[in-house]
């Protein structure tokens, strides 16, 4: 086999950046296709049902469930306000009355006689999508939401935490060898994206907060670092939803390991636009990598990139190992041989030979590297 | 249709891959004849399951060089030389069977409604229970927020209170819930409780979901009944859930029987061979993200699967719910902890990678003893007690139900350890394998090991369905890598005394002596039996009491013969890092695990 297919991560300079952006639920596209939008612009919008709160009002009146309809105040519908008194049962001769008052502004939804339960429903929650980038809309899905287009540069990486954030971009280290520190960050760096080097410090990303920085982008951190991020160990990685007041887009891996030169060069040019990230992480089938987007131009008057197929593995092809003992190394594929061969742990395997970045040659597993995809 | 069966070809559907196997009936026995595999492809670009079907099967055709297919048509019946006499499939693709159970009390039918679940081949997702400790509003969210493929109502004695379970309704009706696939269909709800709450639970449901109504799975507080609601946990995964993947309706348009989930037909094929041969089996199939596990004790059946513990999505969870000192304890090595941290990690987020350097396959295993003793630990709290179909209990023993009763495996008793997955089937050697069963099961007594090196279990259990036969001798003669028997007495021994004497009838007798703390192995070829009489030292067991020899058959194996006397209850590793390095050390040495391999290490016995 001369070529082999090991999907790596895309770091492009410049692409065609196309992202489906949809509601949860059926709703409202408030944008026409076409529109120029900024990465703050809402797209869509919808509501979702209220949250449901279950009452035992048969047994707060202390009376017998299946005459609880006769206590009632409210019916099955109505609207109800926080506190108010929905149900009433006197007892004793009328001497003591009790009371049921909503604990929620909302509907009643329904009164059971078999549970004695009422089932109340609180005010629909509203919910929108932004464009996420600034783009131009390219196409709309009735009631679901919008395809958003720009061209620019599209970067994967390779674990993040936190959701969806936008600002300019900076570098605070001078290369991507550099750790980032706490001190390298600075008031002015609120609201904006920075790229660190090889490693991200747990007191940078805990002053990344404080400050307001909205992401940052770097080549390693520490899993003991991101035990105290997240405050619990992560035993599976689907992120994205985490509330920890920072979006952080990891591009190597777990450890100090240098952000990939080509990708910190890229970043680099960007310094001053606003960049779009996202630290969604999810490994299992159907597999979604966290993103940087740099848009370079907004406006699509006809589609003039069309995105590369992905070329297979071949001679020449530009790789990073990703498993240890060369792990996070660079280099050039020198060799694919056919056959299969035997490696240290004694497994036989398809293999290939690779010259790293500082001339030293090895041989390593085909699954244990992957691509720059270009 | 049994008993004429000449050809069979089944595939199994997995999340990644699709493998399809042929058997062919040869003389007087049926045989595997070739396997094909092809990507699995229920997701975009294809959308349609029958695409890679089509391709593993193609393999097949090719290997075995003859035609089984019609353009895109799987030619059954046979005709002549072409095609095959019945076309049988399982599926785990799209994430398998994902339910939600519901139970009055947990421990009770909560426990029960999980049993019926996990044995009908689902996943878990959760349990509510009326006593599960969340107020009604969270248990609401979750079931809202987790979008299960069907959920299993159950709860109340029949003839008992009726609150609690239309309690539990009234909490689904008010969720709403909407199924993962599909939106032009309701969510399949089977109710199987209370009998007396049955029209109640109807108001509540009929018109929110597609509900389903069966027998009581726990009519008697003394008695579980899981049997109706397992088959109509099948019936609706196959005109519910399974015919809104991608391309399903057409896969059961071909097959000559229902298409099962895979972990129902392991469950089946192991329940087959339990039967056959009258012993008790425990088996183990560990995956990238979770590990199953099942096993046939005293006739019941039970099957646990271990959503987050598994070899690669899971790893880093591993390690999470072990520790890092229990995952530690099994690396013959010095490790920095955060260096450990940062390769599991890595693992994690790059699951497809392999171990190149010996000791990044020794962290490997290391962590796969750990996901399969936690696995087994599940399982062991989930087997328990009340018995399954139509068995009861004294109601002496329902009192026991707060903890769960006793669990119903005895490790003494079993007879076969079968593993399976890629960390098992695929260590470079099978003596590495043969150590992690030992490890993470810690077997006593005389135990049989086995490792299903190509998993095929999920196709023979679908067959064992049509034709029981078939399916029993393909899995004994093809299925099954024999990897010998294990010998190992109860009790604690004091390092370096006599623990075990095991006199063996060879061509000629011999005598084996094993210290407690070592491991001894003695060569055995796969095929061959020994008689022997095995003699603990004073305080240690084999199954007759301290001290007395038992006399038994052995089986050969790939790893022979393995004499444990490293302790049970307890089994201790000493936990000073040097004194636990050199004593790793000398067991994997003593049988060849890593480094200079032992002349039993015979791989070129493999049939896989």
């Amino acid at each position: 086999m001369a070529h082999a297919y090991t999907p790596g991560l895309r770091v492009n300079k410049e692409t065609l950046i196309s992202k489906t952006r949809r509601l949860p639920l059926k709703g409202q596209v408030v944008v026409k296709k076409g529109d120029v939008l900024g990465a703050l612009d809402v797209v869509a919008r919808t509501e979702l049902p209220g949250n449901v709160q279950p009452l035992k009002a048969a047994s707060i009146l202390g009376v017998h469930q299946q005459d609880l309809e006769e206590y009632m105040l409210k019916n099955p519908g109505d609207s109800v306000e926080k506190d108010e008194i929905i149900a009433t049962a006197k007892s004793f001769f009328g001497l003591f009355k009790s009371h049921v008052r909503s604990p929620i502004t909302g509907t009643l939804e329904s009164v059971s006689t078999i549970t004695g339960q009422l089932i109340l429903r609180e005010p629909p929650v509203p919910v929108e999508v932004t464009a996420y980038f600034d783009g131009t809309v390219s196409e709309i899905l009735e009631e679901e939401g919008v395809v958003m287009e720009a061209v620019g540069s599209f970067i994967q990486g390779i674990f993040g935490v936190g959701g969806e954030v936008a600002g300019d971009l900076v570098v605070v280290v001078s290369g991507p060898e550099d750790e980032l520190h706490a001190d390298l960050l600075k008031p002015e760096h609120r609201g904006k994206i920075v790229v660190g080097g090889s490693r991200v410090h747990l007191d940078a990303v805990s002053r990344a907060r404080e400050l307001g920085v909205h992401g940052i982008v770097v080549g390693g951190i520490d899993d003991a670092d991101l035990r105290e991020i997240l405050g619990y160990d992560l035993g599976v990685a689907i992120t994205g939803h985490e509330d920890i007041g920072v979006t952080v887009v990891v591009t190597e891996g777990f450890g100090r390991i240098n952000m990939a030169a080509r990708t910190f060069e890229l970043l680099g040019s960007h310094v001053g636009r606003q960049a779009s990230i996202n630290g969604a992480t999810q490994i299992r089938a159907g597999v979604m990598r966290p993103e940087v987007i740099v848009p370079t131009q907004t406006v699509l008057t006809d589609v003039q990139h069309v995105e590369k197929e992905p070329e297979g593995l071949g001679i020449g092809s530009q790789i990073r190992a990703i498993r240890v003992p060369f792990f996070g190394r660079l280099g050039e594929v020198t060799e694919l041989p056919p056959e299969l061969q035997k490696l240290e742990s004694e497994a036989t395997v398809r293999v290939l030979k690779v010259r790293f970045q500082d001339g030293e040659e090895a041989t390593i597993p085909r699954a244990n590297v992957e691509m720059i995809e270009t | 249709m049994s008993g004429e069966l000449k050809s069979i070809l089944a595939t199994d559907c997995g999340s990644t891959t699709t493998k399809a196997i042929l058997i062919e009936k040869q003389g007087d026995t049926y045989r595997l004849v070739v396997r094909g595999e092809a990507p699995t492809t229920v997701e975009a670009p294809f959308e349609d399951v029958t695409r890679g079907v089509l391709n593993a099967v193609m393999e097949v055709e090719e290997l075995a060089g003859r035609k089984l297919l019609d353009g895109d048509r799987i030619i059954t019946p046979r005709n002549g030389d072409e095609g095959v006499d019945v076309y049988l499939s399982t599926s785990s693709a799209g994430g398998g069977l994902q339910m939600m159970v519901t139970g009055v009390v947990k421990s009770m039918s909560g426990e029960s409604a999980e049993r019926a679940a996990l044995g009908a081949g689902a996943i878990v997702m959760d349990i509510v229970a009326s006593n599960d400790g969340r107020l009604p509003h969270e248990k609401i969210r979750r079931i809202r927020d987790l979008r299960p493929d069907m959920i299993l109502l159950s709860g109340g004695i029949d003839g008992g209170t009726k609150t609690h379970v239309v309690e539990l309704a009234e909490i689904i009706a008010a969720a709403d819930p909407k199924p993962r696939l599909g939106i032009g269909y309701n969510l399949p709800v089977i109710y199987a409780g209370n009998k007396e709450a049955r029209t109640e639970i109807e108001e509540q449901l009929a018109d929110k979901c597609s509900l389903v109504v069966t027998d009581n799975l726990r009519p008697v507080m003394e008695r579980e009944n899981l049997m109706p609601a397992r088959h109509k946990i099948h019936d609706l995964f196959m005109e519910h859930v399974m015919a809104q993947a991608p391309g399903y309706k057409k896969l059961m348009a071909w097959t000559s029987a229902p298409i099962m989930p895979t972990p129902a037909a392991v469950g089946n094929i192991i329940q087959t061979i339990a039967k056959r041969e009258s012993i008790e089996v425990v088996g183990v199939d560990i995956g990238g993200a979770t590990t199953d596990v099942f096993s046939v004790f005293e006739d019941v059946f039970n099957r646990t699967v271990s959503a987050n513990l598994g070899m690669s999505y899971s790893v880093s969870n591993v390690l999470a719910e072990a520790g890092l000192p229990n995952v530690m304890r099994w690396v013959p090595f010095d490790l920095d902890e955060s260096e450990l941290r940062n390769r599991i990690k890595n693992k994690m987020i790059r699951p497809t990678t392999i171990p190149q350097s010996l000791e990044e396959l020794m962290i490997e295993q290391a962590i796969a003893r750990e996901a399969l003793r936690l696995a087994f630990t599940q399982h062991k709290a989930l087997a328990v007690g009340l018995k399954g179909v139509q068995q009861e209990r004294t109601i002496s023993d329902t009192f026991d139900q707060s903890g769960s009763g006793d669990t119903l495996i005895n490790l003494m008793n079993l007879n076969l350890l079968v593993g399976s997955g890629g960390v098992l089937s695929h260590a470079p050697r099978r003596i590495q394998t043969v150590m992690m069963l030992l490890d993470a099961f810690l077997p006593e007594g005389v135990t049989e090991l086995a490792v299903d090196s190509i998993f095929m279990m999920p196709q023979l259990g679908v067959l064992a369905q049509v034709n029981e036969r078939a399916a029993t001798d393909v899995f004994v003669q093809d299925c099954l890598i024999h990897l010998g028997t294990a010998v190992a007495p109860v009790g604690k021994g004091k390092d370096g005394q006599k623990a075990l004497t095991a006199d063996i009838q060879f061509r000629e007798p011999r005598r084996f002596e094993v210290n407690y703390g070592s491991l001894l192995q003695i060569p055995l070829e796969v095929g061959q039996t020994v008689e022997a009489t095995l003699t603990p030292a004073g305080k240690l067991d084999l199954g007759e009491g301290n001290g007395k020899a038992i006399r038994c058959t052995l089986k050969g194996g790939i790893g022979g013969i393995i004499l444990d006397c490293r302790g049970r209850r307890p089994f201790e590793i000493p936990t000073d890092p040097s004194s636990r390095i050199k004593k790793l050390t000398e067991w994997t040495e003593a049988l060849g695990v890593y480094g200079p391999a032992l002349e039993t290490e015979l791989q070129s016995a493999d049939r896989g």
